[in-house]
């Protein structure tokens, strides 16, 4: 790490002998700015406040764990149960783990320890333009490409073969299924986890890659037993903030998932997870006593796992990644 | 061979699958969406707004959403940028490596990863209390929420390379803080806030699930800040979803114009700031 010389913190220069208008400004300006810093805070608490207030009567009727745990969503009777819900964002984001991590770990790597400079300024802007693509059009492409495909070929294989397994039993005839929506939200958070994990492994220094090939080490001896040990909790971190967000991730999933309210035993099932249920049902959740509060807790649910996630990872991620870093 | 060279070998195969892997599923989502959208697209669809029975395949196109997606990106772009310079600028040159600026920091990063749709419900929440109905304006501020964390966090990282030489240098003509950030800062990192700009303009566009909640859907031409609006990534999801082959088709043609969209803003900005880059003191 290269050293930086010291920096002073940046002094407030004496005003007083300043012409009033511009005293004043500066005055001005430095409470202006100083209040536009709390606002990050602001919204983060005023949207846990507001949903707390919001799911409050459910919440006040029902015992959290109850609502957690029930499996029974039935809204017209008045029986709100989350698991399948939980269940459904849990397996989908698993599994999409599961299909991502290796291949873009994979990719980072050599990214960042193979690639010359002429392939990494080609890929750094590919990874950033494929990011920005908007999750409805993954969503469009998961229903055309992906969804068939698990259908016609990836289900009746994998159950063929693996079907003794729970895992792979086949239940489900279409190809709307957790599977579908994993493999494109892997495809989703892949530029992300490639980009942090590259950013990662440039944190090692060149020093410790040298010293291992000067033992006689291959490139990869070397990159495993020097380059990735240290950075380990460093990938991880950005791991789970890339599971953080395949969590929130709402109209791709929502739109090759299939959408029912059970709790998931196989990738082949149709799964519901917490961003569908409140998109597709916001429109009547005002005509029905306790639906709105009900769907305000599995905002909050969301929101509470995701930031559980976010906090640990970000704080770990700032010891390795520059833009995390102070 | 030795072993060790097998394995080198092994994992540099498995590397070059990977790679293609990544990049063939990505590189075949851009050609599915040209190849379903482009026979879809016509001069109607993105010059006309629905006519009637426009969902049960007759004439019209999605103007209405493509003038409401642009609307909204907008203000909220503009809406966000006004709250996220001053952050940007406070973190820098205000409380430069203090723990204030980390904890800002860190509060920005969590609110980048709070998913969409908590905000579209959050931004609901506020509309029900004040009684307002979903409307652009709805629109316009929940999408600007979204974008504050992500547009002032890539404003900060750029500001950060800004060499204190430059501040200092300011400060020692006598300029206060106010007009050192203003004046000399901004300038310095003008490239940088256009990046940010572009990023996030790029990444409201492309969002639907907040808007679901707020900005309602409307055949009609956005007129009203108070009035519900269409928008693109809700044109598609709406189109996709009536069982008219026809209809369909123009949801691969919008997805078309999403995604061009898109990709204009993400190279323009590249475009851009490297041509402003040359007025940068390095």
């Amino acid at each position: 790490m290269q050293t930086e010389l010291p920096v002073p913190i940046s002094p407030a220069p004496s005003t007083r002998s300043l012409r009033p208008g511009r005293r004043i400004i500066d005055r001005i300006a430095n409470n202006a700015f100083g209040l536009s810093a709390a606002l990050p805070f602001l919204i983060a608490v005023a949207i846990l406040v507001a949903l707390g207030i919001r799911s409050w009567p459910i919440l006040a009727d029902n015992s959290i764990l109850s609502l957690l745990t029930g499996e029974v969503w039935k809204p017209l009777k008045g029986q709100f149960g989350f698991l399948p819900f939980i269940a459904g964002t849990i397996w989908v984001t698993i599994v999409a783990m599961f299909l991502a991590v290796p291949p873009c770990l994979l990719c980072a790597i050599y990214l960042a320890e193979y690639a010359g400079s002429n392939m990494r300024a080609v890929i750094k802007p590919l990874l950033d333009l494929l990011a920005a693509i908007p999750s409805v059009v993954y969503g469009v492409w998961g229903m055309l490409v992906i969804v068939p495909l698990v259908q016609k070929y990836i289900a009746p294989f994998l159950s063929n073969s693996l079907g003794f397994l729970p895992l792979f039993t086949k239940t489900n005839p279409t190809g709307f299924s957790i599977l579908a929506g994993s493999i494109v939200l892997a495809v989703m958070i892949a530029p992300f986890i490639i980009a942090i994990t590259y950013e990662v492994l440039g944190t090692v220094p060149n020093g410790q890659r040298e010293a291992a090939l000067a033992l006689g080490a291959t490139r990869w001896q070397a990159i495993r037993s020097a380059v990735i040990p240290p950075t380990i909790p460093g990938i991880s971190a950005g791991i789970v903030l890339g599971a953080s967000r395949a969590l929130g991730e709402t109209m791709a999933v929502l739109m090759v998932v299939g959408n029912v309210p059970q709790v998931p035993k196989s990738i082949f099932d149709a799964a519901y997870p917490l961003p569908a249920l409140l998109a597709n049902n916001y429109g009547e959740m005002m005509s029905i006593p306790l639906y709105d509060a009900a769907l305000m807790a599995s905002a909050l649910v969301l929101v509470l796992i995701v930031l559980f996630f976010n906090i640990i990872s970000t704080v770990v991620l700032r010891r390795y990644v520059r833009r995390y870093r102070e | 061979m030795k072993r060790r060279h097998v394995e080198e070998l092994f994992i540099k195969i498995l590397m070059f699958f990977s790679f293609m892997f990544v990049a063939g599923s990505l590189g075949a989502i851009l050609i599915t969406v040209v190849v379903k959208g482009l026979p879809a697209l016509s001069w109607q669809m993105i010059s006309q707004v629905p006519k009637g029975g426009y969902y049960l395949g007759k004439e019209g196109g999605i103007l209405n959403a493509i003038v409401g997606s642009l609307y909204l990106a907008t203000g909220a772009t503009i809406l966000s940028f006004i709250f996220g310079l001053p952050i940007a600028l406070y973190m820098e040159t205000y409380a430069r490596k203090s723990t204030r600026a980390n904890l800002v920091r860190l509060a920005l990063d969590v609110l980048w990863g709070i998913p969409s749709i908590v905000y579209g419900a959050f931004g609901f929440i506020i509309m029900l209390a004040l009684g307002i109905k979903a409307s652009l304006l709805g629109g316009i501020i929940v999408l600007a929420l979204l974008e504050l964390p992500i547009m002032t966090r890539a404003m900060d990282e750029v500001i950060r390379l800004t060499p204190f030489e430059i501040e200092a240098a300011s400060y020692a003509l006598g300029a206060t803080r106010f007009e050192t950030a203003v004046k000399v800062v901004v300038r310095q990192m003008l490239p940088g806030i256009i990046t940010a700009i572009m990023l996030a303009f790029g990444r409201a566009i492309g969002d639907a699930a907040s808007v679901l909640f707020v900005a309602g859907y409307t055949d009609r031409m956005p007129t009203s800040l108070f009035r519900p609006v269409a928008s693109l990534p809700l044109a598609v999801f709406f189109q996709l979803g009536t069982p008219y082959p026809e209809v369909q088709q123009r949801a691969y043609a919008s997805a078309l114009i999403l995604t061009v969209i898109v990709l204009i803003i993400s190279l323009g900005s590249r475009w851009l700031s490297s041509r402003i880059n040359r007025y940068v003191v390095k």
